[in-house]
């Protein structure tokens, strides 16, 4: 049962994600990603982490999405951007780099199925543990991985930082080159 | 009970799909989009590896990585997207072949 749920989610993984790539239109292929995150979403709840499958809806789906679809909408320009971007990408002129994924992938698929790995009988005995609580986690969290929290909380604030800089050095950067030629 | 090599065929399918978008797409949106399917692809791995790890005790390891990745991508994406707003002001466009201006 749970084989078969895990099968069709996925191929919806796997057909949405190609979608996405193959997309035109910046919405559509956002609309395909939203499906992945679902799919990636249930595969976790199948996989027993509840947690990470809520996260996984909340953060990916919600937030991030949210700045994809924000960012789209400031910049689309309707037809003008979809005839640019079909102009941008044919699958015939893309056909190099999909000949040189497609031999990766074959590579990984030798080494996963090929390689002389006992991964699956050693873990046949293991399936047996509980389902991982949000209590467990924040346990881990707060106790031997304090550092980690830290470390992120630093790196979302300089990502802020960032992100700030970039964004408002557009209206200083024309000026300053003004001033700086007024000057020459 | 899922087998582990569908687990990983999943996560390398995955990977090779944001991979092949990185390369194949010359929109900066859409090479974005494909950071984020590989990072899914990684955070799967890890999800994985903590359900299947032996011992009780390391088990939540795989979801603490996967906070602290869901953290990296949100913190990549913020940042990338700014990267979008700055690049679309100053010409107009999304295409990254066109940014030459180092080479020239």
């Amino acid at each position: 049962m749970i084989d078969n749920l895990f099968l069709i989610s996925a191929a919806v993984i796997l057909i949405s994600a190609l979608l996405t790539i193959t997309a035109h239109n910046v919405v559509h292929a956002l609309l395909y990603l939203v499906v992945t995150m679902l799919a990636v979403s249930m595969v976790f709840f199948l996989l027993g982490a509840s947690f990470a499958a809520a996260l996984q809806i909340i953060v990916y789906a919600g937030a991030i999405m949210v700045l994809f679809i924000f960012v789209t909408m400031m910049l689309h320009q309707g037809e003008k951007s979809l005839a640019q971007e079909r102009h941008l990408f044919h699958f015939s002129t893309s056909i190099g780099a999909f000949i040189l994924t497609l031999i990766l992938f074959c590579e990984l698929i030798f080494i996963l199925f090929f390689m002389p790995l006992d991964i699956d009988n050693a873990l046949t005995h293991t399936y047996h543990s509980e389902f991982i609580s949000v209590k467990q986690i924040g346990k881990q969290l707060y106790g031997p991985y304090s550092l980690l929290v830290v470390i992120s909380a630093m790196m979302l604030l300089s990502a802020l930082i960032t992100a700030i800089h970039i964004s408002k050095s557009a209206h200083i950067l024309p000026k300053t080159t003004k001033n700086q030629e007024a000057k020459l | 009970m899922i087998p582990l090599s569908w687990i990983f065929f999943l996560s390398l399918s995955l990977f090779t799909i944001g991979i092949f978008g990185v390369l194949a797409r010359r929109n900066l949106l859409f090479i974005l989009i494909s950071l984020e399917l590989m990072l899914n692809a990684v955070v799967l791995l890890f999800i994985a590896g903590s359900r299947y790890h032996p011992t009780s005790i390391a088990n939540s390891d795989g979801q603490i990585m996967y906070i602290l990745i869901l953290t990296l991508a949100a913190s990549e994406i913020a940042i990338g997207l700014s990267l979008v707003i700055h690049m679309y002001r100053q010409h107009h466009h999304l295409d990254i072949d066109k940014l030459n201006q180092l080479r020239d």
